[in-house]
C-alpha cells in the first residue's frame, strides 16, 4: 500500500492528470480551482510539460484544442463562470473528435454567484452546455483519493472514443484535505502510441486535417451518426457506480459527490432508527447508470435524490425509474450544504409519515 | 471516537498551519481526518477560519457547523464561534487578544495567554502551538507528541530550533488545565 498523503481535492486532482499522462496544461484563475493552475505551474515543468496560463478561459479551452490535436494528454480547469465561457470551445472539442480533459470545481451560480461548493453544473456538463449533438465523459469524485485516481479513466475513455471527459467536483470537494492513496498506474505519455488521427510533423503520410465541420451535402450527418455510436458504446460500457445497503432497502438515496458522502452518513442515521435505507451513488453522471436505477425501480418503490443544485439530478433518476417509483428531492442551492440530520429527517418523512413527491428542504 | 474542531483567528495567526497540522497528525495517528478551510476574500490581517475532523469512522463532511471543540485567536472569532460550539464541548480562548469572556454554562472554557507564553519562548509565531498544545491536553483526542511528530511533515523546511521552539510551545499549552 502506498503511503498515504494529505493533500488537498484540487493537488490531488491536478497530481492525477500528470500521473495519468497530462503533459500540458492551460487556465485561467477562479475561486474555488485555484490550486490545480498553481499545482500544474510548477508540476508541468518537473516532468517536461508545459504550463501557460492564458489571458482567458476562452484561450485556455483553445489552447488545449491544439494540444489536443497533436495526440498531447492535455487539460484545463476552471469553476462554474469560467465553465460557461469554455463551452464554445467543448463544442469544438467534441465536434474535432478530440480526446480533452476538463475540471469543474462548481462554485454557486448563476452568474458571478459565490464562491462556495454547489453542484449547479449537473445539467450544463451532462447535457452539453455547448451547441450541436455531443456528449462529455463526465465522472463525480466523492473524496481526495478519488480526485486523485479518477483522471486515469478519464483520459482513457477520451482517448479510447475520441471524447472530452470531465471530473465534475464541488468547492468542498476541491478545497477540502484529506489523505490521498493513488492507486492508478503512472502513465509515461512518451510511450504510448501515437494517434493515427494526431497532426504534427507531416513526413511521408497522407496529410491529417482536425476540424469540427463538414459543410458538403450530406456528409455533416453521417459524421454525427458515427460519432453517435461510439457514445451507444461508452453508454454499454462505461457506467460506474457504487451501492451501499441497497440488498433489504425500502428507500434508496440518490446522490453524487459531496452529496454523497453527506447521505452516507444520513444513511447510517436512518439505520439505526430501524428506516431500510441505502445509496446509489453515480459515479459517471454520463453516462448516467440508468439501466441499474431502472433495475432497482422494480424492486425499491421509493428514492430521494439528495443534490446542491435544485433538481437536477432528479431529472435523470425520474428518467430512469419511468415512474416505476416515487422519486424524491432533498436540493439545497449553491454555497448551503445539507447536514446527515437534515437528509435523515427527508427520510424519516418520506417512510413514515409517506410524503408525497418534492419532500424538500427544511 | 469523533472529534470536529474549529479553529478561528486573524490572517496571520497560524490559523490555517495550525488546522493542516491537526489533519496531518490525526492521519499519522491512523484516524480518519479531513481540512476544510473558509476561502472566501482571506488576507493577512483579515479573517481565516478552517474545519478538522479527527475520527475513528470515515468523515461525512468535512464542515464543522457545531463542533466540540472551538479555538479562538481573536475577539470577532469568539463571537461568531461560540455560539456555534456543542454543549459540553470546548471553548479555548487565547486571553492574551481576547478581553470578553465566554458567556455561556454549558460548556467548558480555557482561557490560555498564547501571544504572552509564545513573546516568553521568543517567537510570535509560535503562538497557534501553544493553543494546539492546549488542545491536546484538554481533550485527549490527540497527544502533544503526535502533534509534534506532524511538525516536520507539514513544514518540511523547518530549521531544528524552529522545530524544538514549536514543541516549546506545544508543551507549555499542555499545562493549561481545565477546572
Amino acid at each position: 500500500m502506498a503511503e498515504k498523503k494529505l493533500m488537498k481535492g484540487n493537488e490531488a486532482l491536478a497530481e492525477g492528470a500528470v500521473r495519468a499522462g497530462c503533459r500540458f496544461f492551460a487556465g485561467y484563475p477562479i475561486t474555488p480551482q485555484n490550486e490545480i493552475p498553481e499545482y500544474m505551474s510548477w508540476r508541468q515543468p518537473q516532468v517536461g510539460g508545459a504550463f501557460v496560463q492564458a489571458e482567458s478561459e476562452v484561450s485556455a479551452i483553445n489552447m488545449v484544442y491544439g494540444a489536443a490535436a497533436t495526440g498531447t494528454r492535455c487539460m484545463t480547469s476552471s469553476s462554474s463562470p469560467g465553465m460557461s465561457l469554455k463551452q464554445e470551445g467543448i463544442s469544438y472539442c467534441a465536434g474535432a473528435d478530440l480526446p480533452i480533459f476538463i475540471g469543474n470545481i462548481m462554485r454557486g451560480g448563476p452568474g458571478l454567484g459565490n464562491i462556495a461548493g454547489s453542484q449547479g453544473d449537473y445539467w450544463q456538463a451532462t447535457r452539453g452546455g455547448g451547441h450541436g449533438d455531443y456528449r462529455t465523459f463526465v465522472m463525480a469524485p466523492a473524496s481526495v483519493t478519488e480526485m486523485g485516481n479518477f483522471p486515469h479513466k478519464c483520459y482513457e475513455v477520451a482517448f479510447k472514443y475520441r471524447i472530452p471527459s470531465m471530473i465534475l467536483a464541488d468547492g468542498i470537494i476541491g478545497q477540502m484535505m484529506e489523505p490521498v492513496e493513488f492507486t492508478t498506474p503512472e502513465i509515461d505519455p512518451a510511450a504510448l502510441p501515437v494517434p493515427e488521427w494526431a497532426i504534427g510533423v507531416n513526413k511521408n503520410r497522407a496529410k491529417r486535417v482536425v476540424k469540427s465541420y463538414d459543410l458538403r451535402e450530406g456528409c455533416l450527418e453521417v459524421l454525427v451518426n458515427e460519432r453517435a455510436k461510439r457514445y451507444r458504446q461508452i453508454e454499454a460500457s462505461e457506467v460506474l457506480y457504487e451501492e451501499k445497503m441497497l440488498d433489504d432497502a425500502e428507500i434508496a438515496i440518490v446522490a453524487y459527490g459531496i452529496s454523497a458522502r453527506v447521505s452516507v452518513a444520513a444513511m447510517k442515521l436512518a439505520r439505526e432508527k430501524g428506516l431500510k435505507a441505502g445509496l446509489f451513488r453515480p459515479i459517471t453522471l454520463w453516462p448516467f447508470p440508468k439501466a441499474r436505477l431502472a433495475e432497482l425501480s422494480n424492486r425499491i418503490k421509493k428514492f430521494l435524490v439528495v443534490e446542491v443544485s435544485l433538481g437536477q439530478l432528479v431529472e435523470d433518476v425520474q428518467l430512469s425509474s419511468c415512474g416505476r417509483a416515487d422519486v424524491h428531492l432533498y436540493a439545497r442551492p449553491g454555497g448551503a450544504i445539507m447536514t446527515a440530520d437534515e437528509v435523515c429527517r427527508a427520510v424519516e418523512n418520506i417512510v413514515k409519515k409517506g410524503a408525497k413527491e418534492y419532500a424538500t428542504a427544511k | 471516537m469523533y472529534q470536529g474542531i474549529r479553529i478561528s483567528g486573524f490572517g496571520g495567526q497560524g490559523v490555517i498551519s495550525a488546522g493542516v497540522l491537526l489533519a496531518q497528525a490525526g492521519m499519522m495517528e491512523g484516524k480518519e481526518v479531513s481540512f476544510f478551510p473558509a476561502y472566501g476574500a482571506e488576507m493577512r490581517g483579515g479573517t481565516a477560519n478552517c474545519s478538522i475532523v479527527v475520527a475513528s469512522d470515515e468523515v461525512s463532511t468535512p464542515i464543522v457547523s457545531s463542533p466540540d471543540t472551538a479555538i479562538v485567536f481573536n475577539e470577532p472569532s469568539l463571537a461568531k464561534f461560540e455560539p456555534a460550539v456543542k454543549p459540553g464541548g470546548l471553548l479555548i480562548i487565547n486571553s492574551s487578544l481576547i478581553n470578553s469572556r465566554a458567556g455561556r454554562a454549558d460548556i467548558k472554557t480555557l482561557y490560555v495567554p498564547c501571544n504572552a507564553i509564545a513573546a516568553e519562548l521568543g517567537n510570535a509565531k509560535v503562538m497557534n502551538m501553544v493553543a494546539l498544545g492546549a488542545f491536546a491536553a484538554a481533550t485527549g483526542a490527540m497527544s502533544v507528541d503526535a502533534i509534534a511528530r506532524a511538525l516536520p511533515k507539514v513544514y518540511k523546511k523547518l530549521k531544528p530550533e524552529v522545530l524544538e521552539l514549536n514543541v516549546k510551545a506545544l508543551k507549555r499549552g499542555a499545562e493549561f488545565k481545565l477546572n
